[in-house]
């Protein structure tokens, strides 16, 4: 969807401001906002694409008036009250009204460093051949779908060239809707800077994204 | 700008916000209030919350990286496999796991200057750099590095020449990107350990250079 997440090749938000490496956190609630994202995906009651979705679908405003721990914690409420684990009414009341809804069991302390070592890999056997191969001439579709995709506004309809094969991956724009992985082959593709700002790209810039294979059609030369 | 729509919750935040809060801003309430529906409805272990914390307090941070870095510029035949097979090679010394699940490592060269950036939301390789920090989940940041990195790069005290390439890399699927920056002139016959400690975070996001030796012997006799 082509909402406020999508912030490649906007402007007017100002410098960069760097931090020192060691600023891990800046407030306790931090801490506590990225433990309950962590451990309240650990439920299995959605998957990281639909997590991102229910991010990018705050107002615009809201999201871009957030911190991202604040994003994260909005997006969480909003899958917690989707899935029917905690109701906006006990969210106004700072208190449990109803039942909890049986859940696989919560993540334990000691499955915690298991757990996170071994993450959750996205990819997938392959099932057919790559359409595409290195060094090929690629176009991104001019797509806007209302939903969920990973294919950025500045990078649509645009022509580049194949670098990488990724490999079979999980299709966000599908599982971010609970449709399954229907998992695609999925590519490094490099665009020139003047193919994607024109005359104000920056002669001696290469701009990558990963595009899953729908993204794609193949492009003369 | 339009109206930021209320809160999920409701005016009960900003209600509570005027009376017995201690002085806390409407979010730590929020996240305070949420927490405890968690654990009262038996979704979330407490402990389990610590332990994460810790982890990324302590355990995973930007010297995992600083390490893999050094690793690959001491001995070739890492830097072989990190470059062909980077999770593997970042798995063999231990890192792994969330938000790593796919690692590639892009090497900086004389010619070629590497940024990485999740212009849609914040993907970042966690086991080798820690949580990201607030400049690369920030809108500046994200709207900026794919148009104008150089502007970026020179807000970070980076200026390259015009003739540096730089090559930026959106994050747009599972693949997570690691920099391996160019490693410095006198550093030959150098220890692992002490070449990681030239090898910053900043650095192998591409928002910096590895460390000058000689600006590390200027402070150690200072």
């Amino acid at each position: 969807m082509n909402g406020a997440q999508d912030l490649g090749g906007m402007m007017g938000f100002g410098q960069v401001a760097g931090e020192p490496e060691g600023e891990v956190f800046h407030a306790d609630w931090e801490k506590r906002a990225l433990a309950l994202t962590i451990a309240s995906g650990a439920l299995g009651e959605w998957n990281i694409d639909m997590s991102r979705h229910a991010r990018e679908t705050l107002h615009p405003t809201d999201y871009l008036a957030s911190s991202y721990y604040e994003v994260w914690i909005k997006g969480l409420e909003k899958l917690l009250v989707a899935r029917g684990l905690v109701t906006s009414e006990e969210m106004a009341a700072s208190s449990v009204l109803h039942a909890p809804r049986p859940t696989s069991p919560p993540l334990a302390a000691a499955d915690v460093a298991p757990a996170l070592a071994k993450g959750t890999p996205c990819d997938r056997p392959p099932q057919a051949p790559a359409r595409f191969k290195v060094g090929e001439a690629v176009r991104t579709l001019n797509v806007n779908p209302s939903g969920h995709t990973r294919l950025p506004r500045y990078a649509r309809g645009k022509r580049g060239r194949i670098e990488r094969v990724h490999g079979v991956f999980i299709f966000p724009d599908a599982n971010a809707h609970g449709l399954g992985p229907s998992a695609q082959w999925l590519y490094l593709v490099c665009f020139p800077a003047s193919e994607l700002w024109g005359r104000e790209g920056d002669p001696a810039l290469d701009v990558s994204i990963d595009a899953w294979e729908s993204y794609l059609e193949g492009a003369a030369g | 700008m339009g109206s930021v729509p209320p809160p999920i919750g409701g005016d009960n935040h900003a209600q509570r916000h005027d009376h017995d809060d201690g002085g806390l801003a409407d979010i730590e309430l929020r996240v305070r209030a949420l927490e405890s529906l968690m654990i009262e409805k038996g979704y979330v272990d407490p402990a389990a919350l610590d332990a994460i914390v810790e982890t990324y307090e302590t355990k995973i941070g930007p010297r995992n990286g600083a390490r893999v870095v050094a690793r690959s510029w001491a001995d070739p035949a890492f830097r072989r496999w990190l470059n062909e097979d980077a999770t593997a090679a970042i798995g063999s010394l231990g890192y792994s796991g969330r938000q790593g699940e796919h690692m590639t490592a892009v090497e900086n060269t004389a010619d070629v200057h590497n940024l990485v950036v999740c212009t849609l939301c914040s993907c970042y390789p966690w086991p080798v750099l820690g949580l990201p920090p607030v400049w690369y989940k920030s809108a500046p940041y994200r709207s900026r590095a794919v148009i104008d990195p150089r502007g970026v790069l020179a807000e970070f005290g980076l200026r390259l020449p015009a003739s540096t390439k730089i090559r930026v890399w959106d994050s747009t699927a599972e693949i997570r990107y690691l920099v391996v920056p160019l490693r410095p002139a006198g550093t030959e016959g150098w220890s692992e350990e002490r070449l990681a400690a030239l090898v910053s975070r900043d650095s192998m996001v591409g928002a910096g250079l590895a460390t000058d030796p000689a600006s590390l012997a200027g402070e150690a006799a200072a």
